[in-house]
């Protein structure tokens, strides 16, 4: 073979490439065909445009009180359950929080368990889990399901008997470097991000070769332009390049180096522009006083090249984070006419209570407004600077160290946290569960140990003045940022949206209720108290001609932690407020699903 | 009376594996128990360690004992078990961490014992859980207490480094 001639060498290399290729866009098509299958739900936020919209309609706004629970699955596991399940043909693979058990079950025997996989993972990653040892689902790819384990093990299981195909290791949970997020699944890539922003963890999102798990690409949030996949020429901030040694310049010496910046958000991806868009987290501390500068990139949306990894361009929300409010809210893509031009954009809702609405090819912002109306910190963000107007009053930087800033609104869970809300074509509005809760900080002075909390303040969380509930579910209008309808709740709604083409949205709240409520008008249609209390989020499928919904019960995560018991006592000065019931009051531990189905 | 916090995990750390001074727990228990860790005056100022401990707690033990030192979904509250537990067992898990991982539970405590955010405070914390358990100090931020004291201060440097 050492006399090929050159042509053949030529036709070889070709073919190579060709095959490559075909690969690639094999396992493209495949996720791309899928999630436009509306009886499957192939991916945790439901299409790569993460609307969690389903055309399913048998469901509708004037039969869904007929609704009744078809089955029920209990995941064996008592903490908080985050996420929900997919559903590929005739399997739905459930998860559970640690110790990250999943399950296929198979639909065509009534749901009977075809495997079970259960990682061994050491128990010290319990305690460097910050609000409870939640997982955000799993992710399907080329015939494997994809885990994200709490010791940010990544597995490949074999989709029909379980068995691992692979996995790597992500990063170091000795360190305070711990796995939540569910993967996403792009070309022949799956793409994790990390958690641990409370444990001075530098954010990162690794994409993953499918085939043999091997890094295809890794992009921190700070540090060096390098590191961080940055092109100081071409990517770009509000348009601009953003210059060289962007992040560097923005930290005290080797600050960046701990500064937190996780990813443990969701994932969207546009496949005609071949953007990734994610979002990063605190930047640590929690003491600005301690981290001057503005800490790039962390509370930011990246849009980031699928197949390289590059950042097209990046919009950081909150420069200089004051308040622990992290970008890492779910993206969601749409196609919609502003001003009478039909633009590309990325709707966001941001911790710090703005929604924001991003042309998703250039990263220009376009609307930037508050959808809580108590939300204080500032007073509106500058669209041409793309910065927040900050209140002095409301400034923990400002005020200092050992100072308690009093009422400020979004607490540090933000005005929503990582529950996702959904989008309906039809009605062209937002679904977006929310938490209605204002807070005291008082930063202090904190020392850096590996693997130890690096936090630095102290918070007292309650509702807003005059105001008893710690919740909403609203209606939202990307294109001139207002609320439609808002749907009060007692407590914070932690659970993701479902939005469908029977006029009707779906959402769980903490005391465990499934609530289904018209589209247009937000009335209720139907509620059913399931076990526990939800912090997961709804999916639809179909199967056998017959639409089900279903959701993950099992009450935990942060608002386990911070409305067990309450978040102030009954006799607390609260005014009008009055009585004020904790959570404890109204559900307890346990993981199952519900499954809802109309009847025959 | 207070230690340097690294000698005083040699002296738990002693006590636990060997038990040799048991006597000497004991003594400390009584003490413990005759003296209150906290000082309230009556218009409600709690002293600095109390007020000192509310802050280190709200920022590291809080994010799984709850806001307050109520609990969470998955650790208990501590104004309960602080009626139950000795200052040296407070000290013993503090220090070394707690574990009860089975099919059923997955709880455990880390070991703080070399974490200079919760071993510099470690008297102060007692102290403001201890006035919660107590029920001397209620939910939330006490609303006045005392001025952080010169020596507070030199101790804090000398122990957090700086």
């Amino acid at each position: 073979m050492a006399r090929l001639k050159p042509a053949s060498g030529y036709v070889l290399a070709v073919a190579g490439a060709i095959s490559l290729w075909g690969a690639q866009a094999m396992a493209n098509d495949e996720l791309l065909k899928l999630q436009e299958d509306p009886k499957q739900w192939v991916m945790p936020l439901g299409d790569y445009s993460s609307t969690r919209y389903s055309e399913l309609a048998k469901i509708n706004r004037d039969n869904v009180d007929d609704l009744q629970v078809a089955w029920t699955f209990s995941t064996g596991v008592l903490r908080g359950h985050e996420g929900g399940p997919l559903v590929i043909g005739n399997m739905m693979y459930v998860h559970a929080p640690f110790p990250n058990t999943v399950f296929a079950l198979d639909l065509s025997k009534d749901g009977q368990i075809v495997w079970k996989y259960e990682p061994q993972q050491d128990p010290n990653v319990i305690p460097v889990m910050c609000c409870d040892t939640v997982n955000r689902g799993v992710a399907y790819g080329d015939g494997k399901i994809f885990l994200h384990q709490a010791d940010t093990k990544l597995v490949a299981l074999d989709a029909k008997t379980g068995k691992e195909v692979w996995s790597v290791t992500d990063g170091d949970a000795t360190k305070g470097e711990t796995g939540t997020s569910a993967p996403l699944v792009v070309k022949d890539k799956v793409l994790i991000g990390n958690s641990g922003g409370e444990f001075g963890v530098l954010g990162k999102v690794t994409a993953y070769n499918m085939k043999d798990g091997s890094i295809a690409w890794r992009g921190f949030s700070a540090g060096p332009d390098d590191q961080m996949l940055i092109d100081p020429e071409k990517t770009t901030a509000l348009g601009q390049p953003v210059g060289k040694d962007s992040s560097l310049k923005t930290w005290e010496g080797d600050q960046w180096k701990i500064g937190g910046g996780t990813t443990w958000g969701w994932m969207s991806y546009d496949p005609e522009l071949n953007l990734v868009y994610y979002g990063t987290g605190n930047p640590s501390t929690w003491n600005p006083v301690q981290r001057p500068g503005d800490n790039k990139w962390s509370m930011t949306i990246f849009a980031r090249d699928a197949d390289t990894g590059m950042a097209k361009w990046v919009y950081q929300m909150t420069p200089h984070d004051e308040w622990d409010y992290d970008g890492v809210n779910e993206m969601i893509l749409v196609d919609k006419e502003m001003n009478g031009q039909q633009r590309k954009l990325l709707v966001h809702f941001d911790r710090n209570g703005f929604g924001y609405t991003l042309d998703r090819d250039t990263g220009e912002l376009l609307v930037a407004e508050k959808y809580d109306p108590t939300v204080n910190w500032a007073t509106k963000v500058d669209i041409k600077t793309g910065l927040p107007e900050r209140v002095k009053e409301y400034s923990t930087e400002a005020n200092g160290e050992d100072v308690n800033s009093k009422g400020i609104c979004p607490a540090a869970l933000g005005s929503k946290d990582q529950q996702p809300a959904a989008y309906s074509p039809k009605t062209g509005l937002f679904y977006v569960p929310t938490n209605h809760v204002c807070m005291d900080y008082e930063p202090f002075k904190v020392a850096y140990t590996a693997g130890q909390p690096y936090v630095g303040a102290t918070l007292s969380m309650y509702p807003p003045e005059g105001d008893s509930h710690l919740g909403n579910f609203i209606a939202w209008d990307a294109t001139t940022g207002q609320i439609k309808w808002s749907l009060p709740e007692p407590f914070s709604v932690w659970s993701g949206a479902l939005a469908t083409a029977g006029d009707v949205v779906f959402y769980g709240t903490l005391e465990g209720y499934l609530k289904a409520v018209d589209a247009e008008t937000g009335k209720e249609l139907y509620k059913f108290k399931t076990p526990s209390g939800i912090i997961g989020n709804v999916n639809t499928y179909e199967y056998n001609g017959k639409q089900y919904i279903a959701v993950l019960s099992g009450v935990g995560g942060w608002a386990g932690i911070g409305m067990a018991a309450g978040l102030t006592e009954d006799t607390a000065g609260l005014g009008a407020v009055g009585a004020y019931k904790a959570l404890s009051s109204y559900t307890a531990l346990g993981g199952t699903m519900t499954v809802f189905t109309l009847p025959e | 009376m207070r230690f340097d916090w690294r000698r005083r995990i040699a002296l738990v750390t002693g006590l636990t594996l060997c038990g040799v001074v048991a006597a000497q727990a004991q003594e400390n228990v009584a003490a413990a128990e005759e003296e209150k860790p906290y000082h309230i005056t009556d218009d409600g100022t709690v002293d600095w360690p109390t007020f000192s401990g509310f802050r280190r707690y709200n920022s590291v033990c809080h994010t799984c004992h709850g806001p307050d030192g109520v609990g969470s979904t998955f650790a208990p509250a501590l104004t309960e078990s602080l009626k139950r537990l000795s200052y040296e067992q407070f000290f013993e898990i503090v220090v070394n961490g707690k574990q009860e991982v089975n099919t059923a539970v997955q709880k455990k405590m880390p070991a703080f014992g070399l974490d200079p955010n919760v071993m510099c405070y470690l008297d102060d914390i007692y102290a403001y859980l201890k006035a919660r358990s107590d029920g001397a100090v209620g939910r939330g931020r006490p609303e006045k207490h005392a001025d952080k004291p010169p020596e507070a201060a030199e101790a804090e440097n000398a122990c957090m480094g700086g």
